[in-house]
């Protein structure tokens, strides 16, 4: 690989004059700001290596206004704080053109402060609760609008659901993605006692009690199904108690906002054939762009490694920075930043992703049954869907709209007409 | 109602399948071709089209297509756009044309989509076969035709259901089936008597369905009048600030149109906003109006003037409540069957509530096992012996992994289970008599210490098995027979996999009695524990019995990591999340006596069920009262639950 | 007097001038007086690290002097962090609120504020009502008072439910970690009203102090967080120094013994274990505005053990040893998982230090405890030694 890499550098030097090289005084840094070691790992180093695919490709290209791109890779940790740190050792001490990273909301907000205060630039890959909208950040990641609330009306109008037990894990996405719900859920004239939610502890084990409940909210007659935004291992004991208790997805389907190829990759999912989930990519989309994708990945990491959504995040993200690059002619963040309006990349599932004001992409969202082969079957799609920043399903947040091109705002309250603040919630 | 149309359609097309065929020279496959994009991604409410189609055509082979439908069989070609059968994979794989049911030769297998029918839609095409296939000779049929009756009733499969019973040959089948009926006629029956009869028929019934039968026929929406209708099938009227509060009362009121919609803060607010005239707002300065109270003054100026509608008192909102009644109203007008149906519920309430204690017991039980099983190992080390091992965590992960290992060699899973409980024994007996040896054997007298080091080797081990299987979590396939529940009825269940981890957990403890009472081991272990100098002069080797002691407690920790990790999960962390549990359940149950630890596990266990019953919602907040009760608990009895009494209770 | 003291005690000389050096030092060469050898995001690693060296000495204190294996400390230094983050986050919202709320045509009444403010502090869990800790968070005086108030509350309550039941040793210790690990899984939960697992951030920023740079900022408090440490070392110091030192210490070596001589144990004990819960405290107060967050995984329980591990590895029963221990560990770890300990390449296999610094530590660690009980400041006393 590192062969490779110097081979293409090599051409990249023969082809170009002499006059290229003398205007890459600047080489062009890109910061990569995801855990490699700690409970988020698992998650993150696959970002890491999908951020280095990404610039080998495109400095296999020809790099990036004449120069090679250098990816600059730090390691948070898992660390909440440390990703406050390591933000600002990017922008101040690597001196990073731009910064790739983050995956729990808790980092994202611990990085921003920093983001804001050094006018630094990020592009944010995961699906996430939004109520925010940053001037320093791009969220490429699915906003509630583009995933949870498509996937609760899959329930509603296909599987004809009239009881929903909220499932989550204590922490902020599933707590605020399970508020929005439960309001849209009422809005859409489900009664209070028909919605159940429970919170459970990262890495729950003991879902017995949970499970039983579950069942036993069917008691009334009603059809019962289970959204659920529990997290990582927690997962495993979830569907094996499923299993155990003899509830199929027929009887009761759960559907699932965390759950990828990623996490199902080395699980046993025969137990967990026909259950749901919601994103906006899968890897068993049937695209040209997709296959090539794949292949790209498969060839780098090797055959057994899956490719999944927040991956696609990034490659739309990273495409679309490089194209604003090139159009403006430099890496200036401000400048990028107007560069990125209005900026289109075509997405690795149909479709193409527009970069929307308010910092958010147009996406198709996708539902998926697992398979025996830990791949997802897609059963709908639909077309691209505007990202929406501040959710129109609670009262507080209603009012409010994120436009950064023609307001210059984040946080502008439509009632008042005023932008209530400039900088974020952290 | 869409479940009724499209059973009218399944009835319609029994009709025109009995009939002589021929009637039409319609093919399936130009049936489907007018329909491609609902046949390729059908949805729940569209579906029909489809079926009305079909419905028209009345051709035999559309039932066959249906399941195929269903079963996701059916394929497009992409090159022509016409619908196959599809079969087996691979080698085996196989088109048939859908009207002749005529094998395709395998060079059009070629670019094909998969119609992708989804939940609802399967339901929708099961709820269609209903009909033909509950007297089918096939079981397998009639079983999912019962059970696609069962998660939709509908009125028309009353009959249906019941001409079926008479002729079912399969004794369990014709129980389910009967049982169905009474649901169904409960619900649909012709006359009021038989409803009668077949809701009384329900009483006792535990089972999910039953509830909800009843609970249908129970159905009630809340309503509010001047006075009690006097033909209206009342469930209960409501008592304000008992079963329903003022405010929700005057909000009932207020979307019925029986009382004016309160004026809010944020209506006042926009009012006196939009009506601002020069600096002030119903002769209020703007300025002033940063209180709730001046905001009033300036809206009621406003309303006399009649610019805003005017506030409600709360005077008048109290009036205006108890000048209401406010009820609940059954769906079903005949209070004969309300009642019949109200006295079995409640009936089987009472029941379902004492199982679900029942089930809750068992629960515990189970939990009380697991936390016995992850801390038995320790009631040696720590409980007998007096070693903190902190890495006694990292036992149980290794044992895990041992069995994970062990899978990836030994395909057949009772086979792996089997090889893997005494390897992991094994392996982590080696890895304690190491232990021992190498460290705590010098730091016998100084046992904070003993923890800080076996902390260190807790992490060195942890990091070290997240370098060897990745962070990721690893399965440990349980065999098929494991897999399922054990159902007592249809409220009381327990996995068989809790049950096995109980059982473990009940041979280890007699085992370690066994070893610790009858064996000369066992003696000189406890002869080594009270008094080492003692023991060494009566010719016994404290070096070797401590060796063997620590072993023993490692091994068992490793065994356990098998079982827990059959039934949650193997991943590096996952001794961590039991190494603090494990020493509460010693500590409360008191140290130096296995009885101890089982009866601090049981308290533990029955403990964290007992607050999360009562706090069903959040699972975090009943760990953390339980760790609360648990610190408390040491306070007030140190020694623990069963306490060491005479010498051995010294330090 | 305090010359006998210092005559006593020539350490605390030696310590505090190295400090006051450094502190000069680093000041001189931050981005602040325009030298910028020393970048901002390594001035607030290092007034961090000073914070850690003060919970450092407090738990050599109580375990090194007092023999009380603590495993609950850093629950102190995490509700010293919420205290203090609490005001800093209500006041900055306010800040933001009364400013934008300004702009409306009708003045905003105390109500209209207070849901504003709490609409942006709990809108991101899902609320925004102000939950009843959050009572005295818009006055710093008060939030200040219980950084204070809070550990010493909790540590007093604590300590004379456990030492009145004379639970000692290693049952303590256990105790402690559950007491964490009760705090932690207490915060984890979104209903106790910290905002769970998100926890409070944006904590660098100072309110009122908007237009100030971070770089001003950074070198304000790696100088509070100096004084601190410097104090916080004179205290402890003067506290095992003298008659109630070798109370103390006695505790630590034959509890029994000073209790049949008359002395009440508990008192003692439980003035030590509170004392150093309020310097904990005072120390997560400091921290914390620097980390920019805290949140409950700042408080689970393997961060006291490390905390131990630091003393350990320091040597124990030397307060300059807390220091060296707390300073080095912490520094060497993020060096390593920091990626600028360079990989080893064995030719078949690539050591990463991100993947295997942890083995090393705790192997390290377990080498320290069988070897060299005495720790990095045993070194010392070997160099006295000789001199002598």
């Amino acid at each position: 690989m590192n062969f490779k890499t110097s081979a293409f550098a090599l051409t990249a030097l023969l082809g170009t004059t002499a006059i290229a090289a003398a205007e890459c005084a600047d080489p062009i840094k890109v910061g990569v700001l995801h855990s490699l070691s700690g409970s988020m790992a698992i998650s993150e180093t696959t970002l890491k290596d999908a951020m280095e695919l990404l610039i080998e490709n495109q400095n296999a290209a020809g790099g990036l206004l004449g120069c090679e791109i250098e990816a600059v890779v730090v390691d948070p940790a898992s660390d909440w704080p440390l990703f406050a740190e390591k933000a600002r050792e990017l922008l101040t001490v690597s001196e990073v053109d731009v910064i790739f990273g983050s995956w729990t909301s808790v980092s994202r907000k611990s990085a921003l402060p920093v983001l804001e205060e050094l006018n630094g630039l990020m592009f944010y890959p995961v699906q996430y609760e939004g109520e925010e909208s940053s001037r320093n950040v791009f969220y490429t990641g699915a906003a509630p609008n583009q995933q949870a609330i498509p996937a609760t009306d899959f329930f509603l109008e296909e599987l004809g659901v009239e009881k929903f037990a909220l499932l989550g894990t204590d922490y902020v996405y599933p707590r605020t993605t399970n508020n929005i719900l439960e309001s849209y859920l009422l809005a859409n004239g489900i009664a209070a006692e028909d919605i159940f939610v429970n919170y459970t502890p990262f890495g729950q084990s003991d879902w017995a009690t949970i499970v039983a409940d579950v069942v036993a909210l069917g008691a009334d007659g009603k059809q019962v199904g289970v959204i659920s935004t529990i997290n990582g291992d927690a997962n495993i004991g979830f569907y094996k108690e499923l299993a155990a208790a003899g509830i199929s997805a027929d009887d009761i389907p759960v559907i699932a906002f965390s759950v990828g190829e990623e996490e199902l990759s080395g699980l046993d999912t025969s137990e967990l054939v026909g259950h749901l989930a919601a994103w906006n990519y899968f890897q068993s989309a049937e695209t040209e762009a997709n296959d090539a994708w794949v292949a790209e990945w498969k060839a780098k990491m090797g055959e057994e490694r899956v490719t999944n959504d927040p991956m696609e995040a990034h490659y739309i993200g990273f495409n679309m920075w490089v194209n604003a690059v090139t159009e403006v002619g430099t890496t200036d963040v401000d400048a990028v930043r107007e560069a990125m309006y209005g900026q289109e990349f075509p997405n690795l599932t149909r479709g193409t992703a527009v970069m929307l004001p308010n910092h958010h992409l147009t996406k198709p969202v996708l539902i998926g049954e697992i398979t025996a082969d830990g791949q997802f079957d897609i059963i709908s799609q639909t077309t691209e869907v505007p990202g929406d920043a501040w959710t129109d399903f609670l009262p507080e947040s209603a009012v409010l709209i994120s436009d950064w091109k023609t307001l210059g705002c984040g946080m502008y309250n439509t009632e008042t007409e005023t932008c209530v603040q400039l900088t974020s919630n952290y | 109602m869409f479940r009724f149309i499209s059973l009218a359609l399944a009835l319609a097309l029994a009709q025109l399948l009995t009939a002589p065929v021929g009637a039409t020279a319609q093919s399936l496959q130009n049936i489907l071709q007018t329909h491609q994009d609902e046949v390729l991604k059908p949805g729940r409410r569209t579906v029909s089209v489809v079926l009305d189609d079909l419905v028209a055509s009345g051709l035999p082979q559309a039932l066959p297509f249906l399941e195929a439908w269903r079963d996701r069989e059916i394929v497009q070609r992409t090159s022509d756009g016409l619908f196959f059968r599809a079969t087996g994979e691979g080698a085996s794989f196989i088109l048939r044309d859908l009207d002749t049911d005529v094998a395709l030769d395998g060079a059009e297998q070629l670019d094909m989509k998969e119609a992708r029918p989804n939940g609802g839609v399967r339901r929708a095409i099961g709820d269609a076969l209903v009909q033909f296939r509950l007297s089918d000779p096939d079981i397998a049929k009639r079983q999912s035709a019962v059970e696609a009756i069962a998660r939709s009733m509908e009125a028309s499969q009353l009959a249906l259901l019941v001409g079926s019973i008479e002729t079912e040959a399969d004794p369990a089948m014709k129980k389910v089936k009967i049982r169905l009926a009474g649901m169904l006629g409960a619900l649909f029956a012709d006359t009021i008597a038989a409803r009668i009869t077949a809701i009384e028929g329900l009483t006792g019934d535990l089972s999910v369905d039953v509830r909800g039968a009843l609970n249908t026929v129970l159905t009630s929406t809340p309503q509010v009048s001047m006075a009690l209708p006097e033909d209206a099938n009342i469930a209960a009227v409501l008592a304000i600030g008992e079963d329903i509060s003022a405010v929700e009362a005057y909000d009932r009121l207020v979307s019925a149109d029986l009382a004016p919609t309160l004026i809010l803060n944020n209506d006042i607010h926009t009012a006196l906003v939009a009506n601002i005239q020069g600096d002030a707002v119903g002769g209020v300065p703007v300025a002033a109006l940063d209180t709730d109270a001046a905001r009033q003054v300036a809206y009621d100026t406003l309303a006399a003037d009649g610019i805003v509608l005017a506030r409600v008192t709360p005077d008048a909102q109290a009036q205006a409540v108890a000048a209401h009644i406010f009820y609940l109203q059954y769906s079903e007008t005949n209070p004969a069957i309300t009642d019949v149906a109200r006295k079995v519920l409640t009936a089987i309430e009472t029941k379902v509530a004492v199982n679900q204690s029942i089930d809750l017991g068992l629960d515990a039980l189970s939990l009380a096992s697991i936390y016995f099983l992850a801390a038995i190992g320790l009631a040696i080390t720590f409980g007998v012996m007096g070693v903190i091992n902190m890495a006694h965590g990292e036992f149980i992960m290794m044992g895990a992994y041992t069995g994970f290992v062990v899978q990836q060699f030994v395909v057949d899973y009772t086979l792996s289970i089997l090889i893997a409980l005494p390897l992991a024994f094994a392996i982590t007996f080696g890895a304690g008599v190491a232990m021992e040896r190498l460290v705590i054997r010098h730091l016998y007298h100084r046992p904070l210490e003993t923890l800080l080091a076996t902390f260190g080797i807790s992490i060195a081990l942890q990091q070290l098995a997240k370098n060897i299987f990745g962070t990721q979590a690893r399965p440990l396939t349980s065999p098929d027979w494991l897999d399922g529940a054990l159902v007592f009825n249809d409220v009381v269940a327990i996995s068989y996999i809790r049950i096995v981890i109980f059982v473990l957990a009940l041979i280890f403890l007699f085992l370690i009695l066994y070893v610790l009472k009858r064996t000369r081991l066992g003696l000189e272990v406890r002869a080594v524990t009270q008094n080492p100098g003692m023991a060494a002069s009566m010719g016994i080797n404290p070096d070797r019995i401590n060796m063997l002691t620590f072993g023993l407690g490692s091994g068992i920790a490793g065994t356990a990591g098998v079982a827990i990790g059959l039934y949650a999960k193997v991943t590096s962390e996952m001794g961590a999340d039991y190494i603090v549990q494990s020493f509460m359940t010693v500590v409360v149950g008191g140290v130096g006596n296995v009885w101890g630890t089982l009866a601090g596990a049981s308290l533990i266990g029955f403990l964290q069920k007992g607050i999360e019953w009562l706090n069903p919602s959040n699972t975090l907040a009943a760990q953390t009262y339980m760790i609360l009760f648990i610190i408390l608990f040491i306070q007030f009895r140190p020694k623990g639950i069963v306490a060491l009494k005479g010498r051995m209770a010294a330090d | 007097m305090h010359r006998s003291f210092f005559a006593q005690n020539p350490s605390v000389l030696w310590v505090i001038a190295t400090l006051a050096v450094f502190t000069v030092a680093v000041t001189l060469l931050s981005e602040v007086t325009g030298v910028d050898v020393i970048s901002t995001s390594f001035v607030k690693t290092l007034g961090k690290t000073l914070c850690l060296c003060l919970i450092a000495i407090a738990m050599d204190v109580v375990w090194g002097y007092c023999g009380i294996l603590s495993l609950g400390h850093f629950a102190f230094f995490g509700i010293g962090g919420y205290a203090i983050g609490m005001w800093l986050m209500y006041a900055r919202t306010e800040v933001i609120v009364i400013e934008s709320l300004a702009k409306q045509p009708i003045p905003a009444t105390p109500s209209e504020i207070s849901d504003a403010i709490g609409n942006q502090i709990f809108g991101v869990v899902g609320s925004s009502n102000f939950p009843w800790i959050w009572a005295f968070a818009d006055s710093l005086i008060l939030q200040l008072l219980m950084v204070i108030l809070v550990p010493s509350l909790l540590a007093l309550v604590f300590g004379w439910l456990a030492f009145r039941s004379r639970v000692t040793g290693v049952y303590l210790s256990i105790l402690t970690q559950a007491m964490t690990l009760a705090l932690a899984l207490y915060l984890f939960q979104n209903d106790s009203g910290l905002r769970g697992n998100n926890g409070l951030s944006g904590l660098q920023n100072v309110p009122g102090y908007g237009n100030v740079s971070q770089a001003t900022i950074s070198i304000l408090f790696f100088v509070a967080s100096a004084i601190a440490l410097g104090a916080g070392y004179l205290l402890f110091a003067w506290i095992v120094s003298g008659k109630m030192g070798s109370v103390v210490k006695g505790i630590r070596d034959n509890e029994a013994r000073v209790r049949f001589l008359g002395y009440h144990v508990e008192s003692y004990k439980l003035f030590i274990f509170t004392v150093t819960a309020i310097v904990a405290g005072i120390a997560g107060a400091l921290y914390y505005p620097q980390a920019g967050i805290i949140n409950p995984g700042e408080v689970a329980p393997i961060a006291s053990i490390y905390l131990a591990v630091w003393v350990a590895i320091g040597g124990r029963g030397r307060l300059y040893g807390a220091v060296i221990g707390a300073a080095f560990v912490s520094l060497l770890s993020s060096w390593f998982t920091g990626g600028g300990a360079p990989n080893i390449n064995l030719g078949f296999y690539v050591i990463q230090w991100t993947d295997w610094w942890l083995v090393l530590l705790g192997l390290s660690f377990v080498a320290i405890t069988l070897f060299f009980p005495k720790g990095i400041g045993g070194l010392f006393d070997l160099l006295v030694r000789k001199q002598s």
